[in-house]
């Protein structure tokens, strides 16, 4: 994993604000998010959850004010899995679009094996079921070297043991020295110490 | 933290993309086979003449050429964007204008090519002289692969759009239009017994500009399409 320079955040944004549809979402919101940390944003569905973190991970590049800095690599879940229905989960990972690797197949079957999916590494995608071929996605959470993380929802259409396992893996992550920030519903239950962004008490 | 460098990311991407069609292959077969249809249509509809079909194959020929590349063209990018891959490939650290290539040079393979490497076949059932296959043959090499480029254009200003069938077709036809003009006066004239080299010539100029532009306008096509 790059260290960053001492003390600089992975992640900083400085007063952002965004309207959508003539309602404001959130207005001058500045934080720094540093390496040992786990940042969680909540709020109720509409509050720009997900709108604020395609900005910080620069999906969204108009339509907002304010400046998001991100001087290292980072890895972002969406809504959306990324798995290609056609390729098998080990060529999903092996041949990412996302530009990481490459991965030797021992890496990627032992990833896949922490998701659960052991035995699912050559069998065609679109046979998964929605939860699996989310798991398929969430492997790339146990091969990345990403410093900083970028989770939208991740636990979604996840049984209970697996949110269980992700949540061990991001409190490593952090333990590390990376950082996450995600968007949740669920309350956390990790060993680390979880900052709030509540999205609906920052809109003055 | 170990990323693959810009040309193992693309070959990477391209055998990808290939598998994937592969693992479709109704999508590497309907191209061709629109092709044939119209092809074997004309005769019936125009009249079975040898000299006549001589006459407007050219023409004929190109312009079902370029049809068939519209009909894909919208596929390019389109179960990408479906499926959340395309937001990842633009948060690559890779860069964005070898990827496009990569994917335009897929979709080319399995459309372009195989068109070009087949169309003999399709050009004597016009009647087209067998001296002027090998004119055809060049001219669609390079002609559909500026098509693909430009239809990547369109591909990726329509891609999130529910239905932008239409629309990348109207986008797209007066971009064709100077590709289709060259391409089928080549024919014509290897079928006249004029030299092609000026023709194919302005074609190979054309896919010079193609490579050197379209993938910046498809990568900011691409950009504005997953921000909308």
């Amino acid at each position: 994993m790059p260290a960053s320079p001492a003390g600089a955040p992975l992640l900083a944004a400085e007063s952002l604000s965004l309207t959508r549809g003539g309602r404001e979402l959130f207005r001058d919101l500045s934080f720094a998010v540093h390496g040992g940390q786990l940042w969680q944003i909540e709020g109720p569905n509409g509050a720009g959850k997900t709108s604020l973190i395609r900005i910080l991970c620069g999906l969204a590049r108009y339509g907002f004010e304010g400046r998001v800095q991100r001087p290292l690599p980072l890895l972002y879940l969406g809504h959306q899995p990324a798995v290609k229905a056609l390729l098998t989960p080990r060529e999903n990972l092996a041949w990412h679009v996302s530009g990481e690797g490459p991965y030797a197949d021992d890496q990627i079957e032992s990833a896949l094996a922490r998701v659960g999916l052991y035995g699912y590494e050559d069998v065609p995608s679109h046979t998964l079921s929605a939860g699996q071929q989310r798991r398929v996605n969430l492997a790339r959470l146990f091969l990345s070297r990403a410093p900083l993380w970028l989770l939208d929802e991740p636990f979604t259409a996840i049984d209970k043991g697996g949110v269980d396992a992700l949540q061990a893996q991001l409190a490593a992550h952090v333990a590390g020295g990376g950082a996450v920030l995600m968007a949740s519903h669920q309350v956390l239950r990790v060993s680390c110490e979880v900052r709030l962004l509540n999205l609906a008490g920052s809109v003055a | 933290m170990s990323v693959p460098g810009s040309w193992q990311f693309c070959v990477r991407l391209l055998r990808r993309q290939l598998l994937l069609a592969v693992r479709r292959p109704i999508d590497i077969g309907n191209p061709l086979l629109f092709f044939t249809m119209v092809v074997v249509l004309f005769p019936l509809g125009l009249g079975p003449a040898p000299e006549q079909l001589t006459g407007f194959a050219p023409g004929a020929l190109w312009i079902i050429a370029l049809l068939s590349n519209l009909l894909t063209s919208d596929s390019v990018f389109r179960s990408d964007f479906d499926d959340g891959s395309l937001e990842q490939l633009l948060l690559a650290p890779q860069p964005l204008y070898l990827s496009v290539l990569a994917y335009i040079g897929a979709h080319w393979l399995t459309t372009g090519l195989l068109l070009a490497v087949l169309s003999p076949l399709f050009a004597l059932m016009l009647n087209l002289p067998v001296y002027a296959l090998s004119t055809l043959v060049f001219s669609l090499l390079l002609g559909t692969a500026v098509l693909s480029l430009l239809g990547g254009i369109g591909a990726a200003l329509t891609v999130g759009l529910k239905r932008g069938g239409m629309l990348i077709s109207l986008l797209l036809l007066p971009l064709y239009m100077p590709v289709l003009i060259f391409g089928s006066a080549a024919v014509q004239a290897s079928v006249s017994g004029i030299p092609t080299g000026p023709y194919l010539a302005i074609l190979g100029a054309m896919l010079c500009l193609a490579i050197a532009l379209a993938p910046l306008a498809v990568a900011a096509g691409l950009r504005i399409s997953i921000d909308a």
